[in-house]
Parts: structure tokens; sequence; C-alpha cells
């Protein structure tokens, strides 16, 4: 190793960590956009071209603002706590391919690196919540643990059946493998149970119960301010993106569009496109599904993911290596058996996890009418 | 001549984690130390090019054991701690540490690892060999970590009966 290196490293670092930050600014505005326009609102409007600039704006007012160390929060865990958040988040994109031949190390082991890195940010949180010596910190922070520790199995299984299909860790060689047909055919369980534990692990609208702003009042994050909060914001956008992003070259077969012209760095350039594209496709359900779900509650969260998604990750694991394994059974088993398994999976939510919150109103509506009777009685 | 400095600065980390888990008063503070400490021995097996074995530390104990560890903590009151740390059992558990120590020593000197020329073993060769030449270990394994699982359930539904 020479100094031109480590200056070629540096360069690599300096520029995923632009172009992340050029990425989680469009990703805000435009999560406010389909929001606004979900909520028949505007949206921001003001700063610049339909509002395009307004997270700059934000930006420079957070890192402008005072930054607040509580009296009693314990001063060392409190500062490093986003730095543990930040550092995994970025971590992992040294595997992540974002086009063809556009990845800064193919790891051999790419998929297993990228989960065990990710694992990481959950002390994050928990050291954020216990740093604060706030109530509603530490209760963020046990529930951060709690959740993400549970939604990570189902994850992890999803990722080892893809595994399993293209024989192989590598992301690159997952996504070459993809070029005839992409995993969402052959997995549709598998890209709905990673979806879903994804979205978990990223704490976004369904399941976003630890920072659950009505009943935790920010989680972990209460009594942080300025530019200590926008670093848990930039790693929270920016694994949004890196869950959408595996989601495309997992399951949406990355880079490959029927044909894609050219050749050379032209071609480079255009799977890049395809993509950023399909990642942003990807973004958009997510952003659709805050303005859509309201939020799960904790014991909800946790019979969910663990009666429903890990029985399901493993059923989906064990068809597919059976299938795979013995090879005289056609491949076109594994897509049938998979929405068989999905169209079941519906069928148990729809019956059993339902089932509390319709008899919830049923018992609240009987209630009100028996009041209501006894009002007409009396009168 | 720099996968060296790194050597030391990792090894530096992994003294400095040491030495804060056994000498914090504060136990949280002795977790987190605990944590650099373990993370600090995955970098060094990257530095002896055994990326699975890194990868693998970290997962288990950089995210799960020191995760778990914080969480019994956070549930507990720190002051119960205080005084578990003055408990007259530490010359046994400090002879069972030497002797510990002395049978790591005695193991790394006798066995015959070349650590000048090493070589990257590709992971589908040591998964191959882990389920074909290791595969009844790896059995037994798995079966202690079941045993260890269905006894964490039977002594947890005894205590919700009693209480």
């Amino acid at each position: 190793m020479s100094i031109a290196d480590l200056f070629n490293y540096f360069s690599y670092v300096s520029g995923l960590f632009l172009s992340l930050t050029i990425i989680v600014l469009l990703l805000v505005w435009l999560e406010r956009k389909v929001l606004a326009r979900i909520q028949m609102r505007m949206g921001p409007m003001r700063v610049g071209f339909h509002g395009a600039l307004q997270p700059i704006a934000d930006a420079i007012k957070l890192i402008s603002k005072e930054d607040i160390l509580p009296a009693w929060a314990d001063k060392l865990v409190y500062w490093f706590a986003p730095i543990v958040v930040f550092v995994p988040a970025f971590l992992l994109w040294v595997t992540i391919p974002f086009g063809k031949n556009m990845v800064i190390r193919s790891l051999d082991l790419g998929l297993f690196f990228i989960v065990a890195i990710s694992v990481l940010s959950v002390l994050g949180l928990i050291m954020a919540g216990w740093g604060s010596a706030n109530k509603y910190a530490v209760l963020g922070g046990l529930r951060a643990a709690g959740q993400l520790m549970s939604y990570e199995i189902p994850l992890i299984m999803a990722i080892l059946t893809i595994a399993i299909l293209s024989q192989s860790l590598n992301l690159v060689e997952i996504v070459d493998k993809q070029s005839q047909i992409p995993n969402i055919f052959i997995q549709p369980l598998g890209l709905v149970l990673f979806f879903i534990a994804g979205l978990a692990e990223l704490g976004r609208t369904p399941f976003d119960i630890h920072h659950a702003e009505s009943e935790v009042v920010g989680g972990p994050f209460v009594e942080y301010s300025g530019a200590h909060w926008s670093v848990f914001f930039l790693a929270e956008y920016i694994n949004t993106f890196t869950i959408s992003i595996l989601t495309v070259l997992l399951f949406l077969g990355g880079w490959h569009w029927p044909n894609i012209p050219f050749s050379g760095n032209l071609q480079t350039i255009l799977s890049v496109f395809v993509v950023l594209i399909k990642t942003i496709l990807v973004v958009s359900v997510i952003f659709w599904i805050r303005a859509t779900y309201p939020r799960l509650r904790i014991d909800q969260l946790m019979s969910f993911g663990w009666k429903m998604l890990i029985p399901m990750a493993f059923i989906n694991v064990t068809i597919t290596a059976c299938i795979i394994y013995y090879d005289e059974l056609p491949l076109w088993i594994l897509p049938i058996l998979s929405v068989i398994l999905l169209i079941l999976s519906a069928v148990i939510i729809q019956r059993k996890f339902s089932k509390n919150i319709i008899n919830t109103v049923q018992v609240i509506s009987a209630k009100s009418l028996l009041k209501e009777k006894s009002e007409v009685d009396i009168n | 001549m720099i996968s060296l400095i790194i050597f030391y600065i990792i090894s530096a980390l992994v003294l400095i984690g040491s030495a804060g888990v056994i000498f914090s008063r504060n136990i949280v503070y002795a977790s987190f130390s605990l944590l650099l400490a373990l993370l600090g021995t995955a970098g060094i097996f990257v530095l002896l090019l055994a990326e699975f074995l890194a990868i693998v530390q970290i997962l288990i104990y950089g995210g799960a054991v020191v995760t778990v560890i914080l969480f019994a903590l956070m549930l507990t009151k720190i002051d119960d701690f205080r005084s578990l740390s003055n408990i007259n059992y530490w010359p046994i558990s400090a002879f069972l540490t030497l002797l510990a120590l002395i049978v790591l020593i005695i193991g790394i000197y006798q066995t015959k690892i070349d650590t000048q020329n090493l070589g990257l073993v590709k992971f589908s060769k040591f998964s191959n060999d882990l389920f074909e030449y290791w595969g009844i270990p790896f059995e037994i394994a798995s079966l202690v970590l079941l045993v260890a699982l269905i006894g964490a359930i039977v002594i947890l539904k005894d205590r919700g009966n009693d209480s």
C-alpha cells in the first residue's frame, strides 16, 4: 500500500460521502413532496423551483442551531452515539454497487458484510437513549433494540434465500444471475418478507414505535438538537436508501433492463440511471406506505414479527434450499410455492392479526350502544 | 508497512477496551469497552485475512452479545451492581483467569501456523470443508445451542408460574 493508494481511498470515501449527502437531500425533498401530494397539499414551494432548495436551507438551519447537552447526560456516551449510528450506515456502501462496474470493493462475502455491519447501528440507538438520561429516551432505546433485533431474523433469512438461489454472497454476481429473470418472479414471498423486515429495520412509519412522537416523544433522539440530531437524520435517510437499493439489487434485477443500448462507458452511466430510477420507485413506495398506514402498537409489532414473519421466512428458506438441492425438481415449482405461501400468509394476517382490532372496535361500539340505550331509558 | 501501523493502532484499541472492561467502575462503560475490544479483535482477523471470522465476530459479539448485555443492564438498577463488585470471590476468579491465560499461551506456542505466508481461503472452500470434514463438531455445537435455548425457555416458564 502506497501514498497513491491512500489518496485513492480518500477520494473514494469523500466521493461516496458527497453523493450520499446529495441523495439524502433529494430524498428529504421527495418525501415532503410525495406526502404533500397524497394529502392534497403543495408541500415546500418557496425556496427554489418547487421548493427544491428547501432541504439545503433546512440543513444550514440545523447546522447553525445550538447543540444542547442535558445536565444529567453521560457526556461521552451522548456525543459518541451519533457516530456509532452513522458509521455503519456509511460503511455498508463499500460493497454496494451503484451500477455496472460501479462498486468500490466487490467483496465475496458482500451480503454477509452488509448484514453484520447494519446490526451495529442498534448499539448507537441504545447509547443515545441511555446517554440522554431521559425516561422517554431510554424507553425508546430499549424499544429500538427489541424491534431491530427481532426483525433482523426475517431480514437475514430473506437475504439467505437469495444467496441460496444465486449460489453467491457477492452482490455483483447476484445481480448478474438476474439478467434473464429478476428474483421477484422467482421469490415474491422473499421480496415481501425482505421489504417488511427492512421497513421495520429502518423504523419507518408502520413500525416507527421507537421514535413515536405520541408515545415516547422522540425516542432516543429527544435530547439531541442541531448538528448531532442531523447526523441521526442523515443516517436514517441513508439507511432508507440502502434498503431500497438492496431491494432493487436482490429482487428487481439491479441494473438489468431488457437490452440496455450502447456499450462501454455510456452503458455504465445508463446502468447507474436504471438502478437509481428503480431505487427511487421503491423509495416512493416506502413514502406511500408512510402516508397510508397508521403506526402499529408494540405488542402487535412483536407478535407480527415472531409469529408471522419469522416462521414464513424459515419455511421459505427450507423450500428454496430443498428445491435447489434436488436438481430433478423443476425450478418453476419455486415461484408457484412462493405465491401460494404469500396468499396463505395474507389470509392468516387477515384472520388472525386483524381479529384483535375488530374485537376492540366491536367492544367500543357495544359500549357506546349501551350508553346510548341507558340514556334513552333515563329520558 | 501501513498494515503494521494499522496493526499497532488496532492492538492499542483492543488493549484500551480490555483495560476499560476491567477498571471501569461504571458497568455500562465496561460493556462499551467490551464492544471496543471485540471490534478490535475483528480488525485483527481482517489483517490476518480471515474475513469470514471477522464478520462473524462483528455479527455475533458486536451486534448480538453486547446488545443483549446492554439490554439486561438497562432493565436493572445500576446501584445493584455496586454491591456486586465488592464480593470476596476475587482470588478464585483471578486464579481461574490466570489458568486460562497459561493454557492459552501454551496453546499459542504449540500451534505451528505460518503467520508470514498468509493465504486467503475462498468462502466456498471454507463452507464445503465445514460441512464435509467438520460436520459432526458443527452439529454438536448447534445441539449445544439448542439445549441452551430450550433451557432458557424452561427456566423462564417456571419463573412465570411461580409469580
